[in-house]
């Protein structure tokens, strides 16, 4: 165990020079490019708001049911077979069809290459399950269909969140996919959340409908209240335009109110809608609803042809430039609720670094001084080991860019308390061998040797207890568990090479000396 | 070195642990433990307020006139901060935390939130479920790996060890009313580590000793064992006790929990490896032959 060929001694060099520079480099301006990176900060160091948004996808699956539902009636009437009674309920489509078509309907239904019912075949699944009872059919959604469902709505969700969250420009947002309804936000730097949360917490259902002339609720017709609460009104259920056909929205002034305003442009298809609607709509108000809140109704004083034009509604500055953001980002697929939120300020996430440090420092100290007193010379060897123990895990939490979070320092300090371990084991082994041993280097040879499985075993067991807590733990505990467990590998690394490389060189020279430990 | 008769005490001490772990078990059972806002739900949060004006009664007070349900207050480190925790979470509402701020520094004064924490009740058993998991899936792997490596005599002294020390660890937070956030699971699964890690140290040995002298009663082993190893036992958990206490005095209040359950956990683990894991063997007459039937069957 302690013959090194020269190859070794000098790669074992060079990988520990290597990646100590990594340490080194977040401490300085490094100007290659490969050397460049530095770790990251978590969010309870930098300071940032962590938020974890779930999908609402009650009023998606309705949406999709009722547009299954006219694609139903389209194609039985298609192929000639009548079906009628069509009800929405409790998440699923029921129909009757006329007795003589039954088995066809079934057929349709069941058809691996069903138009209607799609058949996915790596999935076995179709889009709907069926129930058939007498005349009467009854489709709810499969397991997979509502996943597929589900993908496709938090696609165009994330999709819609960092386009909002790109816009109010926050530093290096992180936006990422959790499970199949869930949208994970972090934010580094932002202590208050307020604007962002009131942005994504908007569906941003942007619509114009005409006021109806009648006072009563009818077929046609839904009351809808204003924005700030003032008063109610009968709208009209046709949809004019919807906030699809917007092109782009800015807020600006309105030179004769001097009011705040959004104006907005229309695609072609949206102006030309709009044209005909205004040129028609004369003299009636046009309700501009968001969310199913009226924002304001104004007038149709002449046809507006252009495309463009303004949403009046007593805005500040702020709330207009709000409003033109979610219409220009469009509307997202469902409601967003937040349904956990962590924020730090960026002062407490700067003492916390502070503490982490001081503690490192004097938890560092403390150990040196005890492994010096304990042991003298191979104290000193020990402490080597776990110096360069400490660059080479900072060196590669930085090669891989991993994220540093308050009890990921926690880690790094318990790792140089623990790290000794494996160095003690040896040199206690080493002790007891000598007493029975004369020649030294036998002695110091079969203490590492002899030392070696309790070694393993005991960093192993450490190991398990690092993977488990990094696969199941989140945020900073799995900022602990990556330090707790790359800190073990640089560990083993630090004592059984750097270590064991500088006690064979003196072990060699000073063979002869009595009590060598 | 003089030896040390620890195997004097293995049966006063087994009684005393015994003591421990049913007091514990009743504590856990009949008090349970205060859950924060990660395992509960609600929300938390740090403040700073500015010197004169405010302290923990009239900090409470202006809370209580907010409606937000269970409301606790408490000093954080300084003089100045505090964290206040109660049962209301709404962080759909953008302005939820801001109107909280704002009735705040009506009535006392300038604060400043240094940090915020609104745990959804879908989340928080969420995250409750997945750390007992992880717990459960750590004793899991440790008895695995042992069970393995080791005679199922040694698997259980070990696993008896280290239910032992999350228990009573468990217990002091529970009598003492500490909080279990995300950061004590984290403690408890290192705990899980370091005790297996020290109970195998003295196994090895001991099972390396079992080889050399067919002659020698297990009861006597152990304690050569225990007094072969017990430098590297002191040194090393000196030294992890030094990094813990540095964390515990100097990393901040954040940190405290974490590092006052990993210095409770270093504690009864060096106990329990000496204590709980070496009578095992004693009482399961664990002899050479143990050993070589298993090597033979191997």
């Amino acid at each position: 165990m302690l013959y090194f060929s020269k190859l070794r001694v000098f790669s074992v060099l060079i990988f520990t020079l290597i990646i100590s520079y990594f340490t080194i480099s977040n401490f300085t301006k490094v100007d290659d490019e490969f050397f460049s990176k530095n770790i990251k900060l978590g969010l309870d160091l930098q300071g940032g708001s962590y938020l974890l948004l779930e999908i609402d996808n009650e009023p998606v699956i309705t949406q999709r049911l009722q547009s299954k539902v006219l694609e139903f009636k389209k194609f039985f009437k298609d192929k000639d077979i009548k079906v009628r009674n069509f009800v929405i309920e409790d998440k699923s489509i029921i129909f009757d069809v006329e007795n003589s078509k039954i088995e066809d309907v079934k057929s349709q239904l069941d058809d691996d290459k069903s138009e209607i019912n799609p058949y996915f075949q790596q999935y076995k699944s179709h889009q709907f399950n069926f129930e058939n009872m007498d005349t009467s059919f009854k489709l709810e959604f499969s397991d997979y269909g509502l996943v597929l469902l589900k993908n496709s709505s938090l696609d165009q969700a994330i999709e819609i969140v960092r386009r909002r969250v790109d816009e109010v420009g926050t530093n290096e947002p992180n936006i990422l996919k959790r499970g199949n309804d869930r949208i994970l936000v972090e934010l580094p730097g932002l202590d208050d959340p307020g604007r962002i949360k009131s942005l994504l917490g908007k569906t941003a259902n942007l619509t114009f409908q005409f006021i109806s002339s009648s006072s009563e609720e009818s077929f046609g017709t839904e009351k809808l209240s204003f924005e700030d609460g003032s008063s109610e009104a009968i709208v009209s259920k046709r949809i004019v335009l919807s906030g699809d056909n917007l092109m782009d929205a800015k807020p600006t002034m309105n030179n004769q109110t001097n009011e705040t305003v959004v104006s907005f442009s229309l695609d072609r298809v949206g102006a030309k809608k709009f044209g005909k609607a205004t040129s028609n709509g004369v003299g009636k108000r046009l309700a501009i609803v968001l969310d199913g809140k009226i924002i304001s109704a104004p007038e149709v004083r002449e046809p507006i042809i252009g495309g463009n034009g303004q949403i009046s509604g007593n805005f500040t500055f702020q709330s207009a430039t709000d409003l033109a953001l979610l219409l220009r980002s469009g509307a997202l697929p469902a409601p967003l609720n937040i349904i956990e939120e962590r924020t730090v300020g960026p002062d407490l996430g700067k003492d916390s670094i502070n503490a982490g440090i001081m503690s490192l420092i004097i938890g560092f100290i403390l150990v040196v001084a005890f492994m010096f007193y304990k042991y003298r010379f191979f104290g000193l060897i020990a402490n080597l080991a776990l110096i360069s123990n400490l660059f080479l895990l900072v060196g590669i939490l930085t090669l891989f860019e991993a994220t540093l979070t308050l009890p990921g320092i926690a880690g790094i300090i318990l790792t140089v308390g623990m790290a000794v371990d494996a160095n003690v084991l040896i040199f206690e082994r080493i002790k007891e061998e000598l007493k029975n041993e004369n020649n030294s280097i036998v002695a110091f040879d079969s203490g590492y040797t002899k030392s070696r499985t309790t070694i393993l075993d005991a960093n192993i067991t450490t190991l398990i207890a690092a993977v488990i807590l990094f696969f199941m733990g989140s945020g900073p505990i799995k900022g602990f568990s990556i330090t707790l467990g790359v800190g073990i590998l640089t560990t083993l690394f630090s004592v059984y090479f750097i270590a064991r490389l500088i006690t064979a060189y003196y072990v060699i020279k000073n063979k002869h000396k009595e009590k060598l430990i | 070195m003089k030896t040390i008769y620890f195997n004097k005490f293995y049966k006063s001490f087994n009684i005393l642990s015994g003591i421990l772990i049913i007091a514990s078990l009743v504590f856990l059972v009949f008090k349970g433990l205060n859950f924060g806002v990660d395992f509960k739900g609600g929300t938390l949060i740090e403040l700073r307020t500015d010197k004169s004006s405010a302290n923990i009664t009239k900090i409470r007070d202006s809370f209580n006139q907010m409606n937000l349900g269970d409301v606790s207050v408490k000093n954080f480190g300084n003089e100045t901060d505090f964290v206040v925790k109660f049962e209301k979470q709404n962080s759909n509402d953008p302005k939820f935390i801001e109107e909280i701020k704002t009735k705040l520094s009506n009535s006392i004064g300038t604060v400043d939130f240094r940090r915020v924490e609104n745990v959804g009740p879908k989340v928080s058993a969420e995250l409750l479920r997945s750390g007992v998991i992880a717990i459960a899936l750590s004793l899991a792997a440790m008895l695995l790996y042992i069970w393995i490596r080791f005679e199922w005599q040694f698997s259980l002294g070990a696993i008896l060890a280290l239910f032992h020390d999350v228990i009573i660890t468990l217990g002091v937070f529970s009598v003492f009313s500490l909080e279990i956030n995300l950061s004590i699971v984290a403690a408890v699964l290192t705990i899980v580590g370091y005790s297996m890690n020290d109970t195998v140290v003295i196994f090895d040995r001991v099972r390396e000793n079992l080889r050399k002298y067919a002659d020698i009663k297990i009861f006597e082993l152990t304690n050569i064992s225990i007094n072969e190893t017990l430098s590297r036992t002191i040194i090393t958990s000196v030294t992890t006790l030094l990094a813990l206490l540095s964390i515990f005095i100097f990393g901040g209040e954040i940190l405290k929990g974490f590092s006052l359950a990993m210095i409770l956990g270093v504690i009864f683990g060096t106990y329990s490896s000496i204590y709980i894991a070496n009578p095992v063997l004693v009482s399961l007459k664990v002899s050479q032959r143990t050993i070589v039937k298993e090597e033979k069957n191997n």
